[in-house]
């Protein structure tokens, strides 16, 4: 890292912390470009966040996930808080473009200084998230925003990434998608923290309620949080604010329900953990994998890789002595 | 291309398409979205009905490299003021502004005076709105 980007970066993570809005927005650049600035921002930052409550919004294209946000970011403002939106729309594979739309239905937000909304194309990733939307969260989050909703990609069947990004995740739904199977197939239940069935001025949204609630039944075993299943209207403002109070119950309960299986602190610190788990390994994963694009030092991964077709080592082999020659490469001090 | 091995450093250009004043039609503005999606940019898409501030806070936010101005109301001259204006108060200064739509050629020097560095009339092949905002969108990539 060049001195002059990390003098640079911590620069404009200091503004972002003294309350520079359009610092905040560059900083977010840098963030999701990966690069040095991007990362000496953050590392500046990294320790004022962690207060945000951090909120996905799931569910299929078309249920209204952008225009709930909008109607929920509503309910947060009366309340006095600063609200902060990620919105992910995919990224064309083919050209890498990206038409970011969401903000259309966020449009009564555009000029309140109390909301902070920023788009981002998924730039290649799977899994319904931009690979920067957690590292954009805790910027978000240094500056001060809570909630930081976090609105994924129309979703199909195993967009589940927001699981691992967020304290909370609020799965959405509409009346006629479907039987309950598709429910079951979607995997989509064991992540919902809270269900809704917006579009509830709709015929059929009891039904799919109802639905919702029987299969939320048959889950085995006694857990500590059930979801709730509400039903919303986005446009008629119909239990918008319910659903905001159940999202603040949602925390307290996280905070005040010991961590399972044995682990130390609260539900929620175990939530905090998986999401810094999920960091970790997302990145070690794509450092290593940018290393092996690179070609590895010295041809290394050539010769392992013909080493393996040739039949002289097994790959498992071969990718641990690769992995031992990234980190003595990848080490700043070596 | 794999999108998943964007290297580090780079980004897409960002543009905002955004439809200020009060005529209803976005047709046109759909349009070149699409085909500055198709280009590999980024482009944030705002709608109908936006004010100076919504168009410059929104620009300022997604942190856009150009701000694209689909008029068709003839009120180009009451808005493209205000909203160079707006953009400098939200400290987008060097941010690349173009426009496209129905604005007379007499207009057009006017237009360019305001800080808006190209108007794209009806005509204008995309090929050559793509190219311009290639060559001309800031360059971003230094270390502020």
């Amino acid at each position: 890292m060049s001195d002059r980007s990390e003098a640079a970066g911590i620069a404009l993570g200091e503004r972002l912390l003294a309350g520079d809005r359009r610092t905040l927005a560059r900083l977010l650049s840098h963030v999701e470009a990966e690069d040095a600035v991007g990362r000496a921002g953050l590392t500046r930052v990294y320790p004022a966040t962690g207060r945000g409550h951090r909120i996905g919004v799931t569910g299929p294209p078309g249920a209204g996930k952008s225009t709930l946000v909008n109607a929920v970011i509503g309910v947060y403002r009366d309340l006095g808080r600063q609200v902060g939106v990620l919105a992910i729309d995919p990224s064309s594979p083919l050209t890498g473009g990206a038409t970011l739309g969401d903000r259309i239905r966020m449009v009564d937000r555009y000029a309140d200084e109390g909301v902070f909304i920023r788009s981002l194309a998924s730039r290649g990733q799977r899994g319904g998230l931009a690979r920067a939307t957690i590292a954009a969260a805790h910027l978000l989050d240094a500056a001060g925003f809570d909630p930081i909703l976090i609105e994924t990609v129309g979703a199909g069947q195993d967009e589940v990434a927001i699981a691992a990004a967020a304290h909370s995740v609020v799965v959405v739904q509409v009346p006629g998608l479907g039987d309950d199977i598709q429910t079951i197939k979607a995997g989509i239940l064991e992540i919902g923290d809270l269900l809704v069935v917006n579009k509830a001025d709709r015929p059929g949204a009891e039904i799919t309620a109802r639905d919702l609630r029987r299969m939320l039944a048959l889950g085995t075993g006694a857990k500590p949080w059930t979801p709730p299943v509400l039903l919303t209207s986005a446009s008629t403002g119909q239990g918008v604010v319910e659903l905001q109070g159940a999202l603040d119950v949602h925390r307290s309960a996280l905070e005040t329900t010991p961590a399972g299986h044995g682990a130390t602190g609260s539900a929620w610190d175990e939530r905090v953990r998986g999401i810094a788990g999920g960091e970790v390994r997302a990145l070690l994963r794509i450092t290593l994998e940018r290393w092996l694009d690179r070609g590895g030092r010295d041809g290394t991964v050539v010769a392992a890789i013909a080493d393996v077709a040739s039949r002289r080592r097994t790959a498992t082999d071969a990718a641990e002595a690769l992995v031992r020659g990234a980190v003595r490469d990848l080490d700043p001090a070596g | 291309m794999d999108g998943d091995r964007t290297e580090p450093g780079t980004r897409p250009i960002r543009v905002l398409i955004a439809k200020p004043g009060l005529d209803g039609h976005d047709r046109g503005a759909k349009v070149v979205a699409r085909a500055l999606r198709d280009a590999g940019f980024e482009v944030i898409y705002t709608g109908l009905f936006q004010t100076p501030e919504m168009i410059a806070t929104a620009a300022s936010q997604e942190d856009v490299d150009v701000v694209g101005l689909s008029i068709l109301s003839g009120a180009h001259l009451a808005l493209f003021p205000r909203i160079m204006d707006a953009l400098r108060a939200n400290g987008m200064d060097d941010v690349l502004v173009i426009a496209g739509g129905t604005i007379p050629d007499e207009d057009v020097p006017l237009v360019r005076d305001l800080g808006v560095a190209a108007v794209f009339g009806p005509g204008t092949s995309l090929r050559e709105a793509v190219a311009f905002i290639r060559d001309h969108a800031p360059r971003r990539d230094g270390p502020a």
